[in-house]
């Protein structure tokens, strides 16, 4: 932190207001740690959608047929693809997180490197799992 | 170092209700549980990718994937309420607000639980 201490000019946030939130800079393990709670608050609210996929998955071949069905409309492919990154990015992050307990990577860098870590490594399993699921229903 | 104390004082001033350590315990406990069902779920997914409904449902009727989906799913439950109740506790200031917020999480979790509970009971 040596090196923010010689910044003398460096703008303090104290108890930051909602409004301040786009200008205050998060370090990579804020964004990491943040979207930790923004996809579990998502798969919170997603909760009934994933069980009535589960539900139609296990009740019929018919029902089980359905959920492609219901996955090729765009929105709800949207919406999808929003529940891959969030179960992906949770579990990465839990993971990190769990190191945290154990007291692994505490030191100012390597939150940073964790952090952007994660955060990346998230977003591009994302992608492929994307891919493979509009292979899988679009064509 | 002085874990003891620092645990004690968490007790004495933040956590009332005493919760808090045993909360914490139980969001790690079954944050392992869930992640290691997750890995489960997404082979069985990649490994049944092209047996349908037919490989699908043999999977859940099996015993042992019955009894980890159901731990699975209690999992959840108490992993979600904990993480959800932060949220509250943490954005949410006015009390009657947040208590009612609370009611509605816990009883939007109850019901989600059954009814992944009687979806695999089915199978």
């Amino acid at each position: 932190m040596s090196n923010n201490e010689k910044k003398t000019k460096k703008k303090q946030f104290r108890n930051i207001r909602i409004d301040q939130i786009l200008s205050y800079r998060l370090p990579a393990a804020g964004i990491m740690s943040i979207l930790h709670r923004v996809s579990g608050a998502g798969l919170f609210l997603m909760l009934p959608f994933l069980i009535y996929l589960l539900h139609l998955s296990l009740k019929s071949p018919l029902g089980f047929a359905k959920i492609s069905e219901i996955i090729s409309n765009p929105f709800v492919f949207l919406v999808v693809s929003g529940i891959i990154w969030a179960v992906i990015h949770h579990f990465l992050a839990g993971i990190r997180h769990l190191l945290l307990d154990l007291h692994i990577g505490l030191s100012n860098q390597s939150t940073t490197r964790w952090g952007f870590s994660i955060t990346s490594l998230a977003i591009t399993l994302s992608v492929i799992s994307w891919l493979g699921l509009f292979d899988s229903i679009f064509t | 170092m002085t874990q003891n104390k620092s645990i004690f004082l968490l007790k004495k001033i933040v956590d009332i209700a005493h919760f808090g350590f045993r909360d914490w315990v139980a969001q790690r406990v079954s944050a392992i549980i869930l992640a290691t069902y997750t890995i489960v779920f997404v082979f069985a997914l990649i490994i049944l990718r092209n047996e349908g409904y037919a490989g699908w449902s043999d999977l859940f009727r099996h015993p042992l994937m019955k009894f980890s989906s159901l731990l699975a799913v209690l999992a959840l439950c108490y992993h979600a309420w904990v993480g959800v109740r932060d949220i509250w506790m943490d954005y949410i200031k006015p009390v009657a607000l947040r208590l009612s917020l609370q009611v509605f999480s816990i009883l939007w979790l109850v019901a989600c639980g059954l009814w992944a509970i009687i979806i695999l009971w089915r199978v």
